[in-house]
């Protein structure tokens, strides 16, 4: 039997897809319009301007620059993240409540205001070099991913298998290594795929952090797109999305997607 | 190579709160004693503590001649088994089995073969490549008792590790566990909260109270002569009454209970009397007659149990449950008199 869906609820319902999913579409579609200025629907459709990302020097730089970033921050991140989620779920009785808040700050924290507290305290602060800012800032941006998805996974561990270890003559970061983070390895992958695509995608950090010579590809997006309103900055948007989808899949592929939302 | 273990004067705190209070004890080469008594008492602390998962206060542990007291759990050299088994969830039965082997370096083959000699003492041989999440409790509980026995450890310990299986299979686990024990003679230490089962699987077991060993003794000596009113009610004494002797002529003593109801007592049959004691009586160990010498009782709801009809009695001396003849039922509301038998029955001091 059919389940009946409530004609106003139906309606609702095909509203918010519209919302959702109209602005992706005219962003594929501006990427294809054969015109030197953005416009919906394209006229005449080429993939001139996908080439054209290619060609064009700051785009590349700046996209390994992102890479860079998000694979430095993200591992930066994991290496405190994983031992800190380890901390509070292991000695969760032992340690203060406010504690696990902490992790999750930056988040709490609107993005520009850490953006511009980052600036004032690592950039400025302590006067690291932009792509050291860039990755540390980054790091503790996704840091409370890091910490809330390897801990979701350990809240479901039982640590006597670690006591079950170290009464075999397995020693504490021996056992870390071979028993505790063996049975974690989905939420790593989680936290590490979540981090890499918030990271990824970050412009509210990176504004403050960039520097001279030095750019992040969302940076870069903004400042073309300041000079010039061609659709390169369509087909790159696009490209962009298609990084996502491609990682999600994977994901999808190899753990489910369900895992990200538990 | 068996060894002994000793617990000298263990004081354990978590926090601020005293958990183990100069607790000493001593496990003969190849006993098994079992720590025995209500959860909080301090079994499963003194069982962590030998472990070393946690950090006493004060006071040693010694196993043979190694002082294990600031030892790290994982120089320990003792097998552990645990009550929710915890088995490597990402590791095969087998590799279960091998990870103490491989923790002590022996090489791949040598590890897989005798981790399988010991999977078939164990009557697993069969399921040697399964993940324990295809396991049932039984078998996981085998896995975990093969782990900790293949590394021949010269103590093992066991926490509680039959409370997760169903009764039939307890016992027969119980059964395994001990052939085991006794076969390999390995010195160990079994903590469980169940009476029956502590009495069945040692040959000594520690009544636990309050982070206090009250009395340590073989099964037998617990069950007929305990040394105090919490072992006697832990044991199943069901009736503690207090005396005071009121006459001694050679070897009987007369003793008053409150409510003046006198009892006529032989020193011969309980061993000697002091002037104030409590008479200890199961409920089976009283007889309930009609008429006699004994505590005038006026009995109350009776019980069918089966082997015997039980009463909850009032008397002048508080109320008192004993068991009657199935012969003779008798009705709510009927004066009888009830006699202790001395064989059933013991005499404590109420000083212990």
């Amino acid at each position: 039997m059919a389940t009946r869906i409530h004609p106003i609820l139906g309606a609702f319902a095909i509203l918010v897809f519209f919302f959702l999913l109209a602005p992706l579409v005219i962003i594929v579609g501006s990427a294809l319009s054969d015109t030197t200025f953005l416009t919906f629907p394209p006229q005449g459709l080429t993939l001139r301007w996908f080439a054209n990302i290619f060609q064009m020097e700051a785009f590349r730089r700046t996209a390994i620059t992102s890479l860079q970033v998000a694979l430095l921050g993200t591992g930066l991140s994991l290496l405190i993240g994983i031992p800190a989620a380890y901390a509070l779920n292991r000695y969760r009785v032992e340690l203060p409540r406010w504690l696990s808040t902490l992790f999750v700050l930056p988040i709490l924290v609107p993005e520009i205001v850490f953006g511009f507290a980052l600036l004032k305290s690592i950039t400025i602060g302590l006067g690291l070099p932009v792509f050291i800012s860039l990755v540390v800032g980054h790091a503790l941006l996704i840091l409370p991913y890091s910490v809330r998805v390897v801990g979701a996974s350990l809240a479901s561990f039982d640590f006597s298998i670690e006591e079950a270890a170290r009464s075999l003559g397995c020693p504490p970061l021996k056992t870390f290594m071979t028993v505790v983070l063996p049975n974690i390895r989905a939420g790593v992958i989680a936290a590490f795929i979540l981090a890499f695509i918030t990271s990824i995608n970050d412009v509210s950090i990176s504004v403050f952090l960039t520097g001279p010579g030095i750019s992040t590809l969302p940076i870069q997006i903004l400042a073309h797109m300041e000079q010039f309103f061609d659709p390169t900055i369509a087909s790159v948007s696009v490209l962009l999305m298609l990084v996502t989808v491609g990682v999600m899949a994977i994901v999808e592929a190899t753990l489910g997607l369900t895992f990200l939302t538990k | 190579m068996t060894v002994s273990l000793t617990i000298e004067n263990l004081v354990a705190h978590y926090g601020t709160t005293q958990v183990l209070k100069d607790l000493s004890i001593s496990v003969a080469a190849g006993e098994l004693v079992s720590l025995l008594g209500s959860s909080g008492c301090g079994k499963t602390t003194t069982l962590r503590l030998v472990a070393g998962f946690l950090q006493p206060t004060s006071g040693r542990i010694r196993l043979g001649d190694r002082d294990l007291t600031t030892l790290p759990a994982h120089a320990r050299d003792i097998g552990l088994v645990f009550q929710n088994y915890a088995l490597f969830p990402h590791l095969t039965v087998l590799e279960n089995v091998a990870f103490g082997l491989k923790q002590r370096g022996l090489a791949k083959p040598d590890r897989a073969k005798r981790a399988m000699a010991m999977l078939e003492r164990v009557g697993l041989a069969p399921l040697a490549d399964r993940l324990p999440a295809a396991l049932s409790g039984g078998q996981k509980q085998r896995v975990a008792l093969a782990r900790a026995l293949v590394i021949e450890p010269p103590l093992l310990m066991f926490d509680e590790p039959l409370s997760n299986l169903d009764a039939k299979l307890r016992i027969d686990m119980r059964v395994e566990i001990r052939q085991l024990q006794r076969a390999n003679g390995t010195t160990s230490l079994y903590v469980t909260h169940d009476q029956e089962e502590a009495f069945s699987i040692s040959d000594r077991v520690a009544i636990m109270n309050a982070g206090r060993i009250l009395q340590l003794d073989t099964p037998e000596v617990l069950y007929q002569k305990p040394a105090n009113a919490f072992v006697a009610r832990f044991v199943g004494f069901e009736n503690l009454i207090r005396m005071k002797v009121v006459e001694r002529q050679a070897a009987i003593v007369t003793a008053e209970a409150a409510g003046g109801t006198r009892l006529h007592l032989s020193q011969d049959l309980f061993g000697p009397i002091k002037d104030d004691f409590i008479l200890a009586c199961r409920a089976e160990g009283l007889v309930v007659r009609r008429e006699g010498e004994g505590i005038p009782a006026v009995l109350g709801t009776r019980t069918y149990l089966g082997r015997a009809y039980q009463y909850k009695c009032e008397t002048a001396a508080g109320e008192i449950t004993a068991n009657g003849p199935l012969s003779d039922p008798l009705d709510a509301g009927v004066r009888a008199v009830l006699m202790p038998r001395p064989e059933q029955c013991c005499i404590l001091d109420p000083e212990n």
